[in-house]
């Protein structure tokens, strides 16, 4: 069932800025307590909520061009691919803010949502997630990690939006101010590649930038309205935003 | 003189402890009238099924201990051999709930021959998809969430659902089979049971084959509702994606060729006749020509597919196809070569008199249900959706193998032992006096 969001808070990556330096999948895994690989890990089977990509036009230098895109969930508005699915509710789309989270203690393990997901934005625990010896006390006391079996993905760094929430409470408003909430990945970026906030709100930067021309959003043409847009002045990162292939039959690993 | 005076045993109270005292004990569970193997040879028929069995616990148990990281799935290809294996023995498992639609609700007396069998199998099937599910989630004692927190718009849930209570009805109708064990009929409990159980049995039917239809949809529709997947993604009828209509008749198809199969084959390791040849080409008769309605509407829903919804999300029609491994071969195999020749050979009298042809044309439908569940786990996974993405390759750990043939040979014993001690083919006796 569609809800009505109060707001709708996305975001706007700008791929002509991102330098692809990964600081930004490491500030998120430190706020959200993202256990370090195992050691028979693999890119396939390790978990990063946001995973940069590299994406080329295939052509020889002097032509050749690539740009990293930061790929998060992308928090789909429309018919959310996995909130449908999921056999127990344990996937939800919160009303006051759009944002599409993932309840672990409620997942069954049955990975239904990473299949459903186009973007592989779904990670699984495949094994207990362990912490060098003292490490554990690093940990973020505000984000639960979670336990073996489960499936996780990026929830727009839920616990800073409820100490946002909690703040404006205890200041006497109803609603955070957009200043006080900005996800981990938004705030690490050295390049200011990420902009972040309310997309309903027309006066935010992030609502404007959105509205531009070269704005666009992955797979949009899959109709799953995702609230993470990205834009880029380069043509060609544009047309294969749509789905087609890279001309150099690669993969967008970073290796 | 002392052991004049110690008191002796009776003969009559000491237990049997030779061989030939437990041959006589076990003969006398077999049913009257049905020859079957010595016991020796039963037990060694048994044994290399009890070593997978028991390879496969051990692989189950470190995925239960230690988590599924013991697989080779990953986050790209969540699903794998498990999954795939749970939809093609459902759908095999679909003879069950025909076989006694066509029995208790359509009152077909000739299927009399093979109800026992088709409910022993469907059980087998039922189980065993249930077992392999339980490894196969993350958190398995969490399953019963689904009942308590179930989301009704989920697939899943009516999966979760229906297979749960079927395999109860299931469960329930294969209780008088097992009664009806000529050691077990000496309890007078059981008589009445048995003869109760049989009284509700066109209800369980009806029930079995209302939650039958519902649940091999629904495997269809787990699929044909992804549309952030557009290769298995379809369009809805009603409130159903097109895959859901698909699964029930594929399965309602492919089930009494699997019926049929099973028998053939116990025939031959038996070296017994135990089913009439016109009940085989009855089975063949109905497989046949629910396959060849399925493969025109297949062929329908393809067509709409590669004409409507390739070209409204975006995607070229044969870019699906682009992987040689993975070709338009797969379609033409799919819906001709494992579709439509069966169906055609099955629907044709004369050639429904061959037992080889029939057999083998069982053999092709069964095969082309598998098939299918094939092509919509693997291929809608192994499928790149974003433009930095490649095909994806996945092949099982020798966990996932193990498991898989673990789920095979507890089929293997359980029909072995019901077939040893149970009347699973009720002409047998009577093929045999003639």
């Amino acid at each position: 069932m569609e809800q009505k969001n109060k707001a709708r808070y996305g975001m706007v990556v700008d791929l002509d800025r991102c330098t692809g330096c990964g600081n930004c999948m490491m500030a998120c895994a430190v706020e959200n307590n993202l256990a370090p690989a195992e050691k028979k890990a693999n890119d396939r089977t390790g978990i990063t909520w946001m995973r940069v990509y590299a994406m080329n036009n295939g052509k020889a230098f002097p032509a050749a061009e690539t740009v990293f895109v930061p790929m998060a969930c992308q928090q789909c508005d429309k018919e959310t691919p996995c909130i449908a699915v999921c056999p127990q509710n344990a996937v939800d789309r919160d009303p006051g803010s759009g944002i599409v989270g993932q309840v672990p203690q409620r997942c069954l393990g049955c990975r239904y949502c990473m299949t459903a997901c186009p973007y592989h934005a779904r990670y699984f625990n495949w094994s207990d997630p362990s912490w060098p010896a003292g490490m554990e006390k690093a940990l973020n006391p505000d984000v639960a990690p979670r336990m073996r079996g489960v499936a996780e993905k990026c929830n727009f760094c839920h616990g800073r939006w409820h100490a946002a929430r909690a703040r404006a409470a205890a200041q006497g408003r109803s609603e955070p101010d957009p200043a006080d909430y900005i996800p981990a990945c938004v705030e690490s970026c050295p390049s200011r590649a990420i902009l972040f906030g309310n997309l309903d709100d027309a006066g935010s930067e992030v609502a404007k930038a959105c509205q531009e021309g070269n704005c666009f959003r992955f797979l949009a043409r899959l109709d799953t309205e995702s609230k993470v847009y990205y834009r880029s002045a380069k043509p060609w990162v544009r047309e294969m935003a749509e789905g087609n292939r890279m001309p150099s039959g690669k993969d967008g690993n970073l290796s | 003189m002392i052991e004049q005076t110690l008191p002796r045993l009776p003969v009559e109270s000491a237990p049997a402890h030779t061989i030939r005292d437990w041959k006589a004990m076990e003969k006398k569970w077999i049913p009257r009238g049905l020859p079957r193997c010595s016991p020796g040879r039963f037990y060694a028929w048994l044994a290399p099924w009890l070593l997978l069995l028991a390879i496969g616990a051990y692989a189950m148990y470190l995925c239960f201990a230690e988590g599924l990281q013991h697989t080779n799935m990953d986050n790209r290809f969540a699903f794998g051999l498990w999954i795939y294996l749970d939809l093609t023995v459902i759908a095999l498992g679909a003879g069950a709930f025909f076989t006694g639609f066509l029995f208790y609700i359509l009152r077909w007396k000739e299927m009399t021959a093979v109800i026992n069998a088709a409910v022993v199998l469907g059980f087998i099937c039922y189980s065993s998809a249930i077992a392999i599910l339980l490894v196969d989630i993350g958190q398995p004692l969490r399953a019963w969430f689904t009942f308590w927190h179930p989301n009704v718009h989920s697939m899943l849930t009516e999966v979760t659902f229906c297979l749960s209570c079927y395999l109860t009805v299931l469960a329930i109708e294969y209780l008088p089979v097992l009664l009806k064990n000529r050691k077990l009929r000496q309890v007078p409990l059981f008589l009445v049971f048995e003869y109760e159980l049989h009284r509700v049995m066109p209800v369980l039917a009806g029930v079995g084959t209302f939650l039958s239809f519902f649940h091999q949809g629904s495997l269809g529709g787990l699929y044909g509702v992804l549309h952030g997947r557009p290769f298995a993604f379809r369009e809805a009828l009603g409130i159903w994606p097109t895959t859901f209509f698909l699964f029930i008749l594929s399965a309602a198809a492919a089930g009494p060729s699997f019926v049929l199969l099973m028998a053939r084959l116990t025939q031959f390791l038996s070296r017994k006749q135990l089913v009439r040849a016109e009940v085989f080409a009855q089975l063949g008769k109905v497989s046949g020509t629910l396959l060849l309605f399925y493969v025109l509407l297949k062929t329908l829903d393809t067509m709409l597919w590669i004409n409507r919804i390739y070209p409204q999300t975006g995607f070229s029609p044969y870019s699906f196809y682009a992987e040689p491994s993975f070709g338009t071969w797969v379609l033409l195999l799919e819906i001709i070569g494992l579709g439509l020749v069966p169906a055609l050979f099955l629907v044709n009298p004369r050639m429904r008199e061959k037992p080889w042809v029939l057999t083998l044309m069982a053999f092709l439908a069964c095969s082309g249900v598998a098939f299918n569940r094939f092509v919509m786990t693997v291929q809608t996974l192994a499928l790149p959706t974003l433009p930095f993405d490649r095909f994806l390759r996945y092949v099982p750990s020798w966990q996932e193998v193990a498991a898989f043939l673990a789920v095979l040979a507890y089929g293997v014993l359980l029909y072995s032992f019901s077939f040893r001690y149970a009347t699973l083919f009720p002409q047998e006796r009577d093929l045999r006096n003639q």
